[in-house]
């Protein structure tokens, strides 16, 4: 009988790539926030303007690296879970020179200018058209590979990736429906009010879907193979998956308070976004519960530590979401930088420190080493990372509520006590010590490119083969 | 909106609502044979999963917000035209906001309304007032100091393209301006070339006088706004040529441009932000900058 191995080739491609798009996307991020600090560093180049350059940052970091990292770990968790090897593999592989393509692709259009201006779905539409064809490429390998699984139940992490490849289909493609004029230019078929909803509709699910969700997947797999414990709770995950994933799909239009988008649609908004805390909590609870009876394990495993402060971040992002959609809240934190340091406790606490841990775990086992180089530079890198977001978040608070207040500040013949420059002049030396965080964070990334170079120099990967088939 | 969309909001909504607590229900009955601290037997690559209930404390977060919402979206707009007992609408709540602001702010102004603007504007704590109110309103654009920038009129010298009286400065902010320089593209490189060495020479800056000389008599197509003798006229913002003053850039490129292109200046109206009482105290703070 011939031996049945997993594709890991297109696990491994992602894998790394995830790590060099990491350190592109937060080194374009580490010059936006010295921009703002120092805003001579544009250096009068078009090409390096903060406008050009801060959609090519979220690409970078939301769709490369998080992008990747997704990749890489559905493509790995779907075939152990399912006992099966990955259902068209050539197909596979096309998803990754594909996704490569695309990401070349947004770095060079974006730096000339060419942009629909719907944020998160900057890129034109022949970039879009081919999205699209990768995701479908993308969704076939998937559920092709359940369809074949060896196994009756599918296992959790899979709910949710599953999830995220449908919900992302649907809307990058609503969202993007524009009518092409040229070959870079596009009309979009919305307009007013409600292409507004429609690109939040979509904004926020990439938010729900691509960067909680997806990541949700994947730390239901790794949390508990690095605890080596079972998952908390079935139920819950039932309970908290399905509500997730139906909640999310209201929150939108929290980012379009007090605008034309008429009265019903925001209150929806606000409290469909406070129902979603406790399912969104569901995720986390059973991811630190998972370590109950397992808690000793943190002082000493630096891969489990990332992996529980990525959960703690989840949290804590989830909870600030919910309060600040809350229209009151909402007049103060909106267009400030509160809303840049929510954005980035998820997306360097969460979405970033969850795909590093899951990179800790999965490059030794891609590489057919016993562990990563060294198990010092991975607790060097956590507390990088943690030093760097908390600098970064913490900064942003105070800037945003300062801003806040400030813009709401009035005298007492109720003209406007601040000029905005008052308060970009106020905000200064938080965008320093932003921009130091952010430094950090980087740098933190470049220790593990460093510790994952060690560990793979000279490995022969091997061919796993599948584990025995479960009998159910 | 129809009765038919305002009930397919309401039942979508409340239908995601029911189906979650309707999973609480169900998820209740499933799998009772799997004690808490047993495995449920499946293993997936080694995974396996306990069974916890769902914990009590997560149970009521999930309950109190979602009784939250349903009380919020019973009192508040939204389902459609349905719901909202309150009555409440983010356009009559920003109006009465304006209305108590209004009413509440109105006497300080009132004090001012009836002293000339030519006396106002010596009054010092009014002019405090005034420069708070332009701060908010003027600076964005003629700038915190009120020397504008290219485009935006300069407001302390003594230039004034509309006019500088008491009653010029008030239809300007009340009614806002909109001046045209048409674009002159039309008449070809080297006439545009010699009307710009003619409006170079009107300041006594040109370096060619064969050019001006021609340009003199091309520039008979500018003289219906700027006047035979180039110096403007307020009545239509037609900017006096032989001065210093230039809104768009004085050197020959800029004066080029200006003719190749035309230029847009837009003065917004303040009469629909700005009562009638805080205008005639704006008015005065632009009468003093020039004057002081």
């Amino acid at each position: 009988m011939n031996k049945l191995v997993y594709h890991d080739d297109v696990v491994r491609q992602f894998a790394l790539a995830t790590i060099f798009w990491g350190v592109i996307g937060m080194l374009v991020g580490v010059i936006l926030a010295a921009q703002l600090a120092w805003p001579a560093l544009n250096f009068d180049v078009p090409w390096l303007t903060f406008s050009r350059l801060r959609p090519l940052h979220t690409n970078a970091v939301i769709f490369a690296f998080g992008g990747c990292a997704l990749f890489a770990t559905s493509y790995y968790i779907v075939q152990r879970t399912c006992h099966a090897p990955l259902f068209a593999p050539k197909l596979a592989s096309f998803t990754f020179w594909g996704w490569q393509l695309v990401i070349v692709l947004a770095a060079i259009t974006l730096p000339l200018g060419l942009t629909q201006s719907k944020e998160y779905a900057e890129l034109i539409w022949p970039i879009d058209v081919l999205i699209t064809i990768i995701w479908v490429a993308y969704g076939v390998v998937f559920f092709g590979t359940i369809v074949k699984r060896k196994m009756a139940h599918i296992y959790v992490a899979n709910w949710f990736y599953a999830s995220f490849i449908i919900t992302v289909a649907v809307l990058h493609v609503v969202n993007s429906l524009a009518i092409p004029v040229s070959w870079t230019e596009s009309y979009p078929v919305f307009s007013g009010s409600v292409d507004a909803m429609t690109q939040w509709w979509y904004g926020h699910n990439a938010v729900g879907f691509f960067l909680t969700a997806a990541f949700l997947g994947m730390m239901y797999y790794f949390v508990p193979k690095q605890a080596n414990r079972p998952v908390y709770s079935y139920r819950l995950s039932v309970v908290h998956f399905w509500a997730l994933i139906s909640i999310y799909m209201w929150a939108g239009p929290h980012h379009l308070h007090y605008t034309a988008l008429p009265d019903w649609a925001q209150s929806l908004g606000m409290v469909f976004s406070l129902i979603l805390l406790a399912p969104s909590w569901g995720g986390m609870i059973n991811g630190i519960m998972t370590l109950s009876g397992a808690w000793h394990k943190l002082r000493t495993d630096p891969i489990l530590r990332f992996l529980i402060v990525s959960l703690s971040f989840y949290g804590m992002s989830t909870f600030e979401g919910p309060m600040m959609s809350i229209k009151t809240v909402n007049s103060l934190s909106h267009y400030t930088d509160w809303t840049i340091g929510h954005v980035h406790s998820g997306a360097l606490g969460w979405v970033a420190m969850i795909s590093i841990g899951a990179h800790y775990h999965l490059i030794p086992k891609l590489f057919g080493r016993e562990g990563m180089y060294s198990q010092s530079l991975i607790s060097l890198h956590f507390w990088m990372a943690t030093i760097g977001i908390v600098l970064y978040i913490a900064s942003m608070w105070i800037a945003g509520v300062m801003q806040g207040l400030m813009w709401r500040a009035t005298n007492n013949d109720g003209t406007l006590t601040y000029s905005f420059v008052e308060s970009l002049e106020m905000t200064y030396p938080f965008y320093l010590i932003r921009f130091l965080g952010g430094a950090l964070f980087l740098l933190g990334m470049l220790v593990m490119a460093y510790n994952v170079f060690k560990t793979i120099k000279g490995a022969a990967p091997e061919q796993v083969e599948l584990t025995a088939q479960e009998a159910v | 909106m129809s009765d038919f969309w305002s009930g397919w909001i309401a039942v979508t909504a409340l239908g995601n609502i029911a189906f979650v607590l309707w999973l609480i229900r169900y998820t209740s009955k499933m799998r009772n044979d799997v004690d808490t601290d047993q495995v449920m037997g499946h293993s997936w690559d080694g995974l396996q999963e306990f069974n916890n209930p769902l914990p009590r404390w997560w149970l009521m977060l999930l309950y109190i917000s979602i009784g939250f919402a349903l009380l919020y979206m019973l009192l508040f707009p939204s389902f459609g035209k349905w719901g909202n007992l309150l009555g409440w609408s983010q356009n009559s709540a920003h109006y009465e906001a304006v209305v108590a602001a209004n009413s509440k702010y109105a006497p300080i102004f009132e004090v001012y309304a009836d002293v000339e603007v030519e006396e106002l504007h010596k009054d010092p704590k009014a002019m405090e007032i005034a420069r708070r109110m332009f701060l908010n309103n003027c600076a964005t654009c003629h700038g915190s100091d009120a020397r504008g920038s290219s485009g935006f009129p300069n407001l302390t010298d003594d230039d004034w393209l509309y006019g500088g009286d008491a009653v010029a400065i008030k239809t300007t902010l009340t009614n806002g301006r909109q001046a045209v320089m048409p674009s002159f593209a039309g008449l070809g490189e080297e006439t545009i070339d010699n009307i710009a060495e003619y409006v170079m020479s009107l300041g006594g800056r040109s370096q060619d006088e064969v050019k001006a000389e021609a340009g003199k008599a091309q520039f008979a197509v500018c003289m219906g706004c700027h006047g035979a003798d180039g110096k403007g006229n307020q009545a239509i913002g037609a900017p006096n040529l032989t001065d210093d003053i230039w809104l768009y850039g004085g050197s020959r490129g800029a004066i080029v441009k200006t003719l190749l292109n035309g230029r847009n200046g837009v003065m917004p109206n303040f009469s629909e932000t700005l009562s009638e009482e805080k205008i005639h105290l704006l008015t005065a703070y632009a009468y003093g900058l020039s004057r002081e």
